[in-house]
């Protein structure tokens, strides 16, 4: 080891979850501090997201809830004075910030040595042009590009290459601002949307058609390498590799291909110099071998999350050890622990990534797929057949579907475009028109993905026929069922395949035929281990997954009794997200601490829970019904809990207790006496809470009787959603049609449920952990918007700030009723809404909520262990300390990824949008916005502001912060209504014209197209939202532009009068623990 | 599709894994070993090292990617390791019966039936090699429904060397230097390496006395079996020693310098065959992965005074290589000339030709 004088090391994080930036990094850094931590070496971390695993207690020394930013890095430098750094664990974010700092001289100022990978050499990889340079030293092909730095260069350089054209930002997080342009024009509209986030952009050839290769490769500072594994995309180059389903290993690659690009993603990585670990991209010709790199990311990425969980091998573990200087030939593998930790994983299994989606929550989101990345989360199955991989994968997902057929059937009106032009339906797409007659070489033509892919799910297809030829399961034959559940069929596909609608009678009861049938003719599936080697050295590795290519377990299951499975929460998505992955990793502690085998089902490649060294056994395998019955069939536990995962697992409750599981914690027919919306507001009614009016209804003129009781406006709520939204806020008749015309169905067997609304009233969340009914500890929170912005997109503040005493009390109050009367043991939330001391019960959640981590954090109680605690029966005493003993605020706010989706309309309403959050803690609420808005992206402005500040009561709302704005010298812009408002107030302000009076000028959009705004404030008028109105347009431009946009009049007040009051060099540069 | 026999897989110790055949309908029996490699079946099943072996592949989907065409240029294949099939029958989970790949002009199956070598899918290789690896390697039979049974066969009882060395003396290229190449079942990308760095390869057949011609180098092949079967070989290298002509071994070729020079060699529980064996050169910090099929092995305690070991293999510790203290003698257990696995250690071949 040579950096032996290396005893105090600062790890960047990445923030907040966004598109192209997830889960991942939360895995990287958490084992890059484990591995330093093994060293004993003094860490301190910068991470403002306070739900991941890596800003525990004990996992880093110092935790800084703070911005990834150079300013605020620079500043904990300063203060903590750390001898290394590691730039390669936070994503692009920490990377990005890095070369910064880098340039800066900070590193050089402080004496700070950047550990693994030099500077340089990420600055060879990320600035595009140096890249082509770098590779052209030695002989290896890129992709032919121009950089450019006008729209003008850029077609010209566009026109050489000749259309179809790829343009790419430089410096950019997964793709932003990249496109495919087929001509002129649409090269102009993409060129300057890119050069707004991007100084520099690339104007290159477009390959498509090709192959997609990944390679994961680690080299040492003794100039050792390995390749740890590679991917190969399904689909071909293209589409993102992000929104790309993706299999390891390669599966259409001969040993020459394989060896090929293997040879020269060791060549890339000697002549970079990277200490570390790299992903190599390839595109690679199907019809030569013929290659272009297509980038290389020195740092961790998503691939390499991936990597490490497709092959055992812990990349961002071994990254961080040779930084500190270690050859390969030092390390062991984690594995086997006994061969070395230089060696390239054997796979006897095939992993298959699919991305998750969730382009239906946002309005007027274009669905294309492309070079862009949009997916929300990701899926990895293991199975020994690609079959079995992929139908795993559709399933878990987690949009309704139960593999690659016996869905429902998907309305597609132009099968071939749909092939063409793919979107996030497209494997369902190439199912239909299969089942239409295509032929594989005609889907290939129309998708271009390779035929041995194409062919394989064909093979599902003629499975799922012939089981569609009989009528009763009985006379499927034994060896037909056998083929099908090594294809990995669900009991349900074969249920439905064979009964087809009579299925819908009383689906539950046919999928426990199916299994009962399959379990008779002794077709079960067997557990195996992933042990790095496939077999060839004994391994004592505890991660598994289930497979019915085989026909014996790895496993010894004689000790029964032993285990306490926690369930975990599933792809990330937007609603579930990391706070779950940290809710199951406390349960999981807590259970190995208490002295039972914890064991975890999983199967998110992003997350900390799939960690091997989390639990004593891993499944990484599905959260269904059928799965986890396998399991448990197997493991025969003490228990499971379901409560700390989200709502998947919360999900399977009823179905596990009918199967005698015991489910630890509150009873499942007390889950469902809460979340049966009649069951649970009868038993409010009777224990004398109110809530807001509601009803159920099957018809427009019942919803209309309803409304007149109530009035105007209601929040809707269909049990059939067609397009958009799955509810909605109406504010007027017309708006009701067309909402329930439009979106959604109303009939007798899809009932709608709505609402009152109640505008302007106050939303308060309480998380709280109870035993036996009583409540041991709470933490109540307050969201800084009104209700109506849906509480995953809310900025909240713990403690709050500005509720009555009364209001908490009688708070405090209700919960314990509810309680009590549900009889909870473990964890749950329940939402309020509060008008003047009125206090409404909103939802109730008999589980963790996305809270939990924060309000366990900033009052550092872990409301998780405590849960666990009471779930498993131990003794627990009631916490001492509560909220009212801070002397310091937390806020949490919300991460919106917007600029990867085009077209969406970025306001937020009662359907939730973020795709992630921060806590951050700060004296007084306004440090704490401060904090954390810069922390989701937001930056002071400096000069220039634009506002619309929406209806009058909102204007009024607004009038004090836009006086701090005027007082603090910034230049108002201002749209012709609020323009006169403030005229009337005294407010000095510039009058500009909304897009629709385009004959006049100064229009709002050349504001933003020019950049002469540094903050858009941009109300929406009504509560719904005009797909096309002015407001739309100028809102969507900001996102464009890259310029911040603030849409909610709370929101906008609390953050102009935090930056008005606090200077950001004020801010306090202060660890976790130094808030007591 | 075509109506599919059912087969099993019997070893030795009466295990019996059950499936289907989707090769050559004729029961075989034979050594049976199993290789963690995840590509390269048409390289593996031509290696004349795997002669008279039954292969099992963990590597669970097997045939996706067809048969590439038999060609030939200057007398060697273009894509095999050798003229045919050594392999006497191959056992994977899940056969692929659709291929797909810009070189492919038949599918796995169809070159099976082609060679007369049987294929068993459907078996859990996961399962078998863990019983491989726990009790050693295993004589072991493929038996196909309806195609009778056979004798338990033990290739290490025999010569396999003799079964694939060639028969008489072939020339390759016309380079300045000559090499001699001691054909003891050599791949053909051995000879392809060597020919691609301007030599001459004279290939004589394992039993040839090469001393009695005028050459710049010598080279000791690959092959298959017990090196004790080639005591006449070694005792040419012996002779060969004597000199001070470059020797440069890959595998037996490994196995035979060392027992020129003195050592012994044992058989592996179950032998390396994998692309990912990881070897470090003794002495350096130098590492690398390497393509590995071997079941015998040479006995680093044994080795003479005037011989040291060159690489160690870091997973058992075994020995991966060895080279003469003062003459330009070496040699390398693995195959640096790769076909299939990694090329890491091409530059052994650059080392060979400088010494010429």
């Amino acid at each position: 080891m040579e950096q032996k004088e290396i005893k105090k090391v600062l790890l960047l994080g990445s923030g907040a979850l966004k598109i192209g930036e997830a889960g991942e990094f939360d895995y990287s850094g958490s084992q890059a501090l484990k591995a330093l931590k093994e060293e004993n070496i003094e860490t301190v971390l910068i991470n403002p997201n306070i739900a991941t695993v890596q800003t525990s207690e004990g996992v880093a020394d110092r935790i800084y809830f703070l911005p990834v930013t150079p300013f605020f890095v620079e500043k904990v430098i300063r203060k903590e004075r750390p001898d290394g750094i590691l730039l390669s664990f936070g994503g692009q974010t920490a990377l990005n910030c890095g070369v910064k700092l880098y340039e800066q001289g900070v590193f050089e100022k402080y004496n700070v040595k950047v550990l693994g990978t030099p500077v340089r050499a990420i600055m060879d990889t990320e600035d595009r042009e140096l890249f082509v340079k770098k590779l052209d030293e030695i002989g290896v092909k890129t992709i032919k590009s121009e950089a450019v730095e006008t729209v003008e260069d850029a077609i010209r350089a566009a026109e050489e290459v000749g259309y179809p054209v790829i343009i790419r930002a430089a410096y950019a997080l997964g793709g932003l601002g990249s496109g495919f342009c087929d001509d002129r024009e649409q090269l102009v509209q993409r060129a300057e949307k890119a050069l707004s986030f991007s100084p520099q952009i690339l104007v290159e050839k477009s390959l498509k058609g090709w192959k997609e290769i990944e390679y994961e490769v680690v080299r040492d500072r003794y100039d050792n390498c390995i390749t740890v594994c590679n991917m190969e995309n399904f689909d071909p180059l293209g589409i993102h590799t992000g929104e790309s389903i993706v299999v390891a290993p390669s599966q259409t690659l001969s040993n020459e291909d394989y060896h090929l690009l293997r040879e020269l993603a060791i060549k890339i990585i000697r002549h970079i110099g990277i200490v570390g670990e790299c992903n190599v991209q390839y595109a690679y010709d199907p019809d030569s071998n013929d290659y272009r790199v297509i980038e290389v990311n020195a740092r961790l990425s998503r691939s390499s999350a991936l990597a490490s969980k497709a092959t055992g091998y812990p990349l961002a573990f071994v990254a961080a050890k040779l930084g500190l200087g270690y050859g390969l030939f030092e390390l062991k593998n984690s594995v086997t622990k006994e061969t070395s930790a230089f060696f390239e994983p054997a796979l006897d299994y095939i992993v298959c990534k699919i991305p998750r989606w969730d382009l239906g929550k946002f309005h007027g989101v274009d669905k294309v797929l492309g070079s862009s990345m949009k997916s929300v989360g990701e899926v990895m199955s293991i199975g020994r057949t690609f079959e079995e991989a992929i139908q795993k994968g559709l399933r878990m997902i987690g949009q309704g579907m139960h593999g690659f057929v016996e869905n429902k059937e998907l309305i597609i009106p132009d099968v071939d475009k749909a092939l063409h032009e793919p979107t996030d339906k497209r494997i369902f797409v190439i199912s239909k028109a299969m089942r239409q007659g295509y032929t594989v070489e005609r889907i290939h033509e129309l998708t271009m993905i390779d035929n041995w892919f194409l062919e394989r799910l064909r093979g599902i297809l003629d499975t799922a026929e012939e089981i569609e030829t009989y009528s009763r399961l009985e006379d499927v034959p034994e060896d037909l069922m056998r083929t099908a559940k090594e294809q990995g069929f669900s009991d349900f596909q074969i249920a439905r395949a064979v009964l087809k609608k009579a299925m819908n009678d009383d689906p539950d009861r046919m999928v426990l035929e199916v299994r009962a049938l399959r379990k008779k003719y002794g077709i079960v599936p067997y557990v195996k281990q992933i042990d790095t080697l496939a077999a060839e050295y004994p391994a004592q590795t505890n991660y598994l997954y289930l497979t019915y290519n085989a026909v014996a377990h790895d496993l010894d299951y004689n000790d029964k009794g032993r285990s306490v499975v926690v369930l975990g929460s599933g792809a990330y998505r937007i609603g579930s997200s990391v706070e779950f992955d940290w809710c199951s990793v406390n349960a999981l502690t807590t259970v190995r601490k208490s002295g039972w085998r914890s064991v975890m089902i999983n199967y998110n490649p992003e997350t900390v829970s799939t960690d091997y060294d989390m639990c004593d056994r891993l499944y990484f395998d599905e959260l269904t019904f059928e799965r986890v019955m396998d399991i448990l069939d197997l493991e025969c536990p003490h228990g499971v809990i379901l409560s700390t995962g989200g709502q998947i697992p919360q999900n399977l409750a009823t179905r596990l207790d009918e199967q005698h599981v015991n489910v630890l914690g509150t009873q499942p027919k007390d889950v469902d006496n809460a979340e049966d919306r009649h069951k649970f507001s009868s038993m409010l009614d009777e224990l004398g809470i109110d809530q807001p009016r509601w009803r159920e209804m099957t018809s427009l003129n019942d919803i209309y009787g309803f409304v007149d009781e109530v009035g105007y406006p209601v929040l809707v709520r269909p049990s059939y959603v067609l397009s958009g939204a799955a509810m909605n806020v109406c504010s007027n008749n017309h708006e009701l049609e067309q909402f329930l015309k439009l979106a959604a169905e109303v009939s007798q067997k899809h009932p709608v449920v709505v609402s009152e609304f109640i505008q302007e009233a106050k939303e308060i969340e309480m998380d709280a952990v109870a035993k036996n009914g009583e409540i041991l500890i709470y933490a109540i929170s307050e969201h800084i918007e009104f209700a109506g912005v849906h509480s995953g997109d809310a900025t909240i503040q713990f403690p709050p700030q500005k509720l009555y005493v009364e209001t908490m009390r009688r708070i405090k109050k209700i919960a314990g009723k509810i309680a009590e009367a549900l009889h909870i043991s473990g964890p749950f939330n329940i939402q309020f809404l509060a008008k003047d001391n009125d206090i409404k019960v909103i939802e109730c959640n008999l589980r963790a909520s996305r809270s939990f981590p924060f309000v366990s954090k900033v009052l550092k109680i872990n409301f998780i262990e405590l849960a666990a605690k009471v779930m498993l029966g131990l003794p627990v005493e009631k916490p001492s300390k509560n909220e009212f003993d801070l002397d310091y605020v937390g806020v949490k706010a919300s991460q919106f990824s917007f600029s990867r989706l085009q077209k969406a309309d970025p306001v937020l309403g009662v359907d939730m949008v973020s795709t992630g959050e921060v806590g951050c803690i700060g004296d007084d609420t306004y440090e704490a916005v401060l904090k954390s808005m810069l922390s989701v992206g937001y930056t002071i402005p400096e000069k220039n502001i634009l506002l619309s500040t929406g209806n009058a009561k909102q204007k009024v709302d607004m009038l004090d912060a836009i006086r701090c704005l005027y007082e603090h010298g910034y230049n108002l812009y201002a749209t012709p209504g609020t323009h006169s408002f403030l005229t009337d107030n005294g407010i000095p302000a510039i009058k500009v014209y909304w897009p629709s009076e385009s004959d006049k000028s100064p229009q709002a959009l050349e504001l933003i197209h020019e950049k002469k705004v540094d903050l858009v404030v941009n109300f929406p008028k009504s509560l719904t939202q005009g797909e096309l109105a002015n407001g739309y347009k100028i809102r969507r431009a900001a996102i464009d532009f890259n310029i911040p946009l603030v849409t909610n009049a709370r929101l906008a007040s609390t953050f102009i009068k935090a930056f008005c009051n606090i200077k950001v060099d004020d801010i306090q540069i202060k660890s976790w623990d130094e808030y007591k | 599709m075509q109506d599919i026999k059912k087969a099993s897989i019997v070893l030795d110790d009466g295990t019996v894994f059950h499936g289907k055949s989707f090769g050559y309908e004729a029961s075989v029996s034979g050594e049976v070993v199993f290789s963690t490699a995840m590509t390269g079946y048409p390289e593996s099943l031509t290696d004349p090292s795997y002669s008279g072996q039954i292969l099992v592949s963990t590597y669970p989907m097997i045939g996706n990617y067809g048969v590439p065409r038999r060609a030939e240029k200057d007398g060697l294949s273009e894509s095999y390791e050798s003229e045919k099939i050594h392999v006497s029958g191959m056992v994977v989970c899940d056969y692929s019966y659709k291929y797909s790949h810009r070189t492919a002009v038949k599918s796995l199956a169809d070159w099976l039936k082609e060679e007369h070598v049987a294929g068993i899918y459907g078996i859990d290789t996961r399962q078998l090699t863990k019983i491989l690896r726990e009790r050693g390697s295993m004589l072991g039979k493929i038996i196909i429904d309806g195609c009778g049974d056979v004798e338990m066969n033990d290739p290490n009882k025999r010569n396999l060397v003799e079964d694939v060395s060639c028969r008489e003396v072939i020339t390759y290229g016309n380079g300045g230097k000559k090499v001699v190449l001691v054909d003891c079942g050599v791949k053909h990308n051995i000879i392809r390496c060597l020919l691609k760095r301007g030599v001459t390869v004279v290939r004589v057949p394992w039993n040839y006395d090469f001393n009695t011609l005028d050459y710049d180098g010598l080279f000791l092949s690959n092959g298959p079996g017990d090196p004790d079967f080639c005591a006449v070989t070694v005792e040419n290298i012996r002779k060969a020693l004597g000199g001070d002509k470059p020797v440069f071994g890959i595998c037996l070729g490994n196995q035979l310098l060392a027992k020129a020079g003195g050592a012994k060699t044992f058989k592996l529980k179950y032998g390396h065959r994998s692309h990912n064996q990881p070897v470090r050169q003794v002495g350096t910090d130098r590492c690398i992965i390497t393509s590995q099929n071997h079941g015998f092995a040479v006995d680093n305690n044994t080795l003479g005074s005037d011989w040291e070991p060159l690489f160690i293999n870091m997973n058992d510790g075994t020995n991966e290589g060895i080279r003469h203290k003062s003459k330009p003698y070496f040699s390398a257990q693995f195959h640096p000339e790769a076909d299939g696995g990694p090329t890491d250690a091409e530059y052994l071949f650059d080392d060979f030709i400088k010494l010429l």
